[in-house]
């Protein structure tokens, strides 16, 4: 028996069933993105003055990001124009494209996770702080070295955009004797790190998720095109729409987590 | 398909690529904005939310096609808007309590 609707529009609601569950799904998906963005809000706004992070992202990659984000939103809807304009290869062309900008952004993504999970705050018995990131840690010798800086207090280390830490770091021998306290810039470090770290982890899984989808349907997925090019072409639209969505999201977590 | 089709298609293609120049523009001036003093950082967050909201609407509005689609995807999404506005009206109420109940420094 075949799956009614799934080229031409239901009479009742004018959609092929496919659009209207997709849209049934980006909705729920609103309302999960929304909940963390008010916990987001909830945390920010509760933060003690002087103790909400600013500038502890990098910008330029962060900027750098949208950018492939963006890049790959417009390649996935020349993917579907490819198709309703008959032409296959193009298709092929611009749907490589996207995979490659999925791809891209994963990689600067855990780049900037591995940034975070090297650097460390370390509290000094003589109440001095140092931070920076990881050098040597070697469990048999007696001294921790990270490149970073030492601070008297920990407030120096929030707000970068008003007390900017210095550009060129030194290499800082600190002996395990010394050390009362040590953490890496992990979800568990700051309420901003377990939010940053929710929201832009689920994001990811859902560019992955999205990826492999695209995958599937610039591979295997494809032959669809040869039996029944119309219904492929509607299968490129909701996997499009479910990318934009993936993008939109994006558009406003960059400003969120690295400019204000 | 007829050529009146391809060429609405064109069409499309074009309006696609308008789109795409003004998210990249809009992406530049997001960071640039941020690093402008206004004087009041709440005016920063205001301007880059604001750009935020202008570049979702241009996905939505043409890399979606929310902007000719069907009354339904309407009516669906009108109904997201309401929750989505009742959880942020929980968020804003949530934050009168903050000062009085929860910040402890």
């Amino acid at each position: 028996m075949d799956i009614p609707y799934t080229v031409e529009p239901r009479p009742d609601t004018g959609l092929y069933n496919a659009k209207v569950g997709i849209w049934l799904f980006l909705a729920s998906e609103v309302m999960l993105f929304g909940a963390l963005f008010s916990s987001y809000i909830l945390l920010r706004v509760g933060a003690p003055e002087g103790y909400w992070p600013r500038g502890w992202l990098n910008v330029p990659i962060g900027t750098v990001n949208t950018l492939v984000l963006i890049t790959s939103s417009i390649t996935t809807v020349m993917a579907w124009a490819s198709c309703k304009m008959n032409q296959f290869g193009r298709f092929k062309v611009f749907h490589a494209a996207t995979l490659l900008l999925a791809l891209t952004f994963v990689c600067i993504k855990s780049y900037e996770y591995h940034d975070k999970f090297t650097h460390y705050e370390i509290t000094l018995r003589d109440g001095r702080i140092a931070d920076g990131h990881l050098v040597a840690n070697d469990p048999k010798a007696d001294h921790v070295v990270i490149s970073g800086r030492y601070v008297q207090d920990r407030k120096d280390l929030f707000d970068l955009e008003v007390r900017p830490a210095p550009r060129h770091h030194e290499e800082l021998s600190i002996p395990r004797s010394q050390i009362e306290k040590m953490e890496r810039y992990g979800p568990w470090h700051h309420t901003y790190l377990a939010i940053y770290f929710t929201l832009t982890g689920l994001h990811a899984l859902h560019v992955i998720g999205g990826a492999i989808v695209i995958g599937f349907l610039w591979g295997p997925g494809s032959k669809l095109w040869e039996t029944d090019p119309e219904r492929f072409t509607n299968r490129i639209e909701i996997s499009g729409l479910f990318w934009h969505f993936v993008d939109l999201v994006w558009i406003f977590l960059f400003p969120v987590l690295y400019l204000i | 398909m007829t050529a009146q089709d391809h060429e609405s298609l064109n069409e499309h293609v074009r309006r696609y690529l308008y789109v795409f120049y003004a998210l990249l523009f809009g992406t530049l001036v997001t960071v640039g904005a941020s690093y402008i003093p206004f004087g009041n950082h709440a005016i920063n967050i205001a301007v880059a939310l604001f750009i935020a909201c202008g570049k979702a609407f241009l996905v939505a509005a043409f890399f979606m096609h929310l902007i000719s689609e069907r009354k339904m995807i309407y009516g669906l999404l009108a109904f997201t808007a309401c929750f989505f506005l009742g959880l942020m009206f929980l968020t804003l109420s949530a934050y009168g309590d903050f000062p009085r109940l929860t910040v402890t420094r």
